[in-house]
């Protein structure tokens, strides 16, 4: 026995298995991979009867075929790593169905012990529940257990640890009867399969005769690898197939699942489970449904609650989003203060310090997200609201869990896509999850917004509300349209079967929950210490780099010397007269000082503008700007030049960069996004802005490449290949559509 | 004898048990792991407010599924 004992923690969802896990590993945990899928593993260690153990959490499941990654994941585990004790954690409320698992489990001949979860509502229910016998006849140990409060966590571990010493490590599979046809096709198949020794270093002959003749097609494809083997097989399992298709008019997999339930109700017939069927008790949580799912009342609620966490999540979440803001700003200042002026200081504050400082601004937010949204999944609403929308998403494609990361991304005006695509890990449907996050980038969010605001100000002055309603709803309409048009085209397939269990509503636990939102937390930080910074430096060189040819640097520092001359020749005022220019940038004089020196004002006025030309110029010899010249091209098709090119580029790096370098480009310094009226004013006196360019410019705002801190989630939560399309795809579309709204808006 | 129709058609409180289901692959799949097999007894307990999915009532717990997925489940009516 080695030193370290690895336990696998199995079970369905909503069976307490992640509290269980909690309870027995507290924070010490690991969140990795699973290899190959993107399904997240979790680990956690303890030290208990003298032992160093691994408890390894796997995806809750309803079964082990692997049809959805969760499944494939854990099973895989299972036969590969052979951990020296397997806990099934049942829900023992559903017992029944939950031990569907368990004969499963058993039939691999894993290590089992039982923990019959949540065994308190299950005698307040007057159900009696006699382990000893259900230990009794699978032949495992069975341990009751509460996990919300710990109870018979300690003789869980001490039974599983008992049981993997004494069975070090395998257990003799439970062999069933699957009816006469099956039983005496697994016979003929299993010295196939040991001859040829296929699997059979991980799992019992039989099971894997028997999950043959289930049609598992992983399995079947392993086993054309080896030579003959497939040939040997297939025959007998065809015949199986198609001679209970004659006689039962039913699949193979149907028949064993049947037995199986078979098997678990004679379990139950032999006294498991009594319960007093006379009363029928009404459960509290169908008198709550009753109200909750109610038609009319059901919905109400619904845009309640849902207003209510986007409420909570933005307005509490800015709160600690201010304080980072505040520190970065300080942090900036000191290390401005504390490097000689030079490309260094660039690199340090407007590369490092700002680009890392904008991507933890999101923390907060995503801390409060998690908290929120982990309160609703664990009280068991989560569920509900799929329930009552799904009818509405599934025309486009969707599922009903859509709504969440729809809602976070800024389906109501100022949320953010980061958390929103985090917040699909609650969809269960690959397809149905992979359009959710690549659409949820569509919606108003806060950095749009600005955007938003800044050109109907400049536009449509007289109706401003009614403007970004609009915009909200053509948000969602894209949304929910192209989520469609992926669905018939790079998403192509059935739609995810819905069943889904409707938990009872329970009580989320605190710990369970900030568990939970730590630990994606931790990961966004740990994203944003590495690739996110990276990022952000290249997007920082490429609207710095290459500077100013000297000689246009010349010309600007000239202009600036002559000025810096006639208001040294000023008659000295007792103020202080070293202006920097570089500390004029952005920042208008002081009106103090206008007010005592109006001479004194207009030449650092002058002075200003100087540097803002400069600024300007700068900008446009940039990569970032030779790229938006070089675009100039195409993008007029769209009414862009290169102004607002540059700004898009610089949107990338966050979408409110696009107002600033907006004012960059027009020569006003850097406009804060929250301020940007002289900004309105210049677009709307700029000839070639006309108010069909805004528009324009609102439809691709809405449409192209989400920024990157959102494409870099994208790709933890779905792969890079997906986030890289999602970059080249938005922004085609973007274009498209922009080129069709300006060329026939400027025509009309 | 008891009345068979689609579960689609069972309204809301009827009691009904599984004949069979007609579902293969993945959806299949699927309607065994949650426990929907011949034999099983079903109560249908409430409706989506666009009526659509259901939410159904067996072995102790609620499940929820669609109406095009209840269209491959042939029950057999209870008295109530």
């Amino acid at each position: 026995m080695p030193s370290t004992i690895t336990l696998a923690l199995a079970g369905n969802p909503n069976s307490g298995k992640t509290t269980m896990f909690n309870a027995l590993t507290g924070a010490r945990q690991h969140v990795g991979n699973y290899p190959g899928v993107t399904v997240a593993k979790k680990e956690g260690r303890l030290h208990a009867q003298g032992r160093d153990l691994l408890v390894v959490d796997l995806p809750g499941t309803y079964s082990l075929t692997p049809y959805s990654d969760e499944e494939l994941a854990a099973r895989n585990f299972l036969l590969n790593e052979r951990p020296h004790a397997v806990v099934d954690v049942l829900d023992a409320n559903t017992l029944e169905r939950s031990l569907y698992l368990a004969v499963q489990l058993l039939e691999l001949g894993a290590p089992l012990v039982l923990a019959l979860n949540m065994m308190d509502e299950v005698r307040r229910r007057k159900v009696h529940i006699d382990s000893g016998l259900l230990s009794e006849l699978l032949g495992v140990p069975v341990v009751e257990t509460v996990a919300r409060d710990g109870s018979g966590k300690d003789v869980l571990i001490r039974e599983a640890v008992a049981f993997a010493e004494s069975r070090r490590g395998s257990a003799e599979p439970l062999r069933i009867s699957y009816g006469p046809d099956v039983d005496a096709a697994l016979d003929e198949m299993a010295p196939h399969i040991e001859r040829t020794h296929f699997l059979t270093d991980r799992a019992p002959a039989r099971w894997v005769a028997l999950k043959y003749v289930e049609g598992d097609p992983d399995l079947r494809q392993r086993a054309r690898e080896v030579n003959g083997l497939a040939e040997l097989l297939e025959p007998i399992a065809l015949r199986v197939a198609e001679h209970l298709q004659r006689t039962e008019n039913a699949a193979p997999e149907a028949v064993i699942a049947n037995y199986r339930y078979g098997y678990i109700a004679s379990l139950m017939r032999q006294g498991v489970q009594q319960k007093d069927t006379t009363v029928e008790r009404i459960r509290r949580s169908d008198q709550v449904d009753r109200v909750v799912t109610h038609p009319l009342l059901g919905p109400v609620i619904m845009l309640a609650v849902l207003y209510g966490m986007f409420q909570i999540t933005f307005v509490v979440g800015e709160i600690p989003m201010g304080w980072l803001e505040e520190f970065f700003g300080w942090l900036s200042g000191t290390a401005a203060a504390a490097i000689p002026e030079g490309p260094l200081q660039s690199l340090v504050v407007s590369g490092v310090i700002d680009g890392v400082g904008g991507v933890l601004g999101f923390v907060p937010l995503i801390l409060v997200m998690f908290f929120c949204l982990s309160f609703l999944e664990d009280l068991g609403y989560m569920a509900r609201l799929a329930y009552m929308l799904d009818r509405v998403f599934r025309a486009f494609g969707l599922h009903g869990s859509s709504v969440m990361p729809f809602i976070i991304s800024g389906g109501i005006p100022g949320g953010c896509a980061v958390p929103g695509v985090m917040a699909a890990r609650t969809l269960r449907s690959p397809r149905e999850k992979l359009a959710t996050i690549l659409t949820a980038p569509f919606m108003s969010c806060g950095a749009k917004v600005p955007v938003f605001i800044l050109l109907i100000a400049a536009f449509f002055p007289e109706s401003g509300g009614d403007a970004l309603f609009l915009i909200t709803l053509g948000a969602w309409a894209m949304t929910l349209l192209v989520a469609k048009l992926l669905r018939l085209t790079a998403i192509k397939g059935p739609s995810t079967p819905f069943l889904m269990e409707l938990p009872p509503y329970r009580i989320p636990t605190l710990r369970g929950m900030l568990i939970h939102t730590w630990e994606r937390g931790w990961q966004y930080i740990k994203k944003a210490g590495t690739v996110i910074l990276a990022i952000s430096i290249l997007l920082w060189a490429a609207m710095t780099y290459p500077g100013l040819p000297d000689d246009q640097a010349a010309v600007f520092e000239a202009q600036r010397a002559s000025i810096q001359a006639e208001i040294d020749a000023l008659p000295a005022p007792a103020m202080p007269e070293d202006v920097q220019p570089e500390a004029a940038v952005g920042a208008e004089p002081a009106e103090g000082e206008a007010v005592e020196n109006p001479a004194l004002a207009a030449l650092e006025e002058k002075l200003a503008e100087v540097d803002n030309q400069e600024a300007e110029a700068t900008l446009r010899n940039s990569l970032a700007g030779r790229l938006g010249v070089a675009l100039e091209g195409i993008s007029s098709l769209a009414g862009f030049d290169w102004r607002t090119n540059i700004a898009l580029v610089g949107g990338f790096a966050a979408k409110e960069v696009i107002v600033s370098t907006l004012g960059t480009a027009y020569s006003l310094g850097e406009v804060d996004p929250e301020e940007s009226e002289s900004l309105s004013e210049r677009l709307v006196s700029d000839p070639a802005f006309s108010m069909w360019t805004a528009i324009s410019l609102i439809v691709f705002t809405i449409l192209y490449a989400p920024c990157f801190v959102t494409v870099v989630t994208m790709a933890k939560e779905a792969s890079w290949k997906w986030a890289g399309f999602s970059m080249a795809f938005n922004t085609i579309l973007a274009f498209a559509a922009s080129v069709l709204v300006y060329q026939i808006g400027s025509r009309l | 004898m008891a009345q068979s129709m689609g579960m689609r058609q069972l309204q809301v409180n009827r009691r009904a048990r599984i004949k069979s289901i007609d579902a293969g692959g993945e959806l299949g799949r699927r309607i065994r792991d949650m426990g929907l097999v011949p034999d099983t007894e079903i109560q249908v307990v409430g409706k989506a407010p666009l009526r659509d999915p259901v939410a159904v009532r067996l072995r102790d717990f609620t499940l929820t599924l669609r109406n095009n997925e209840a269209d491959f489940i042939t029950v057999d009516l209870l008295e109530n």
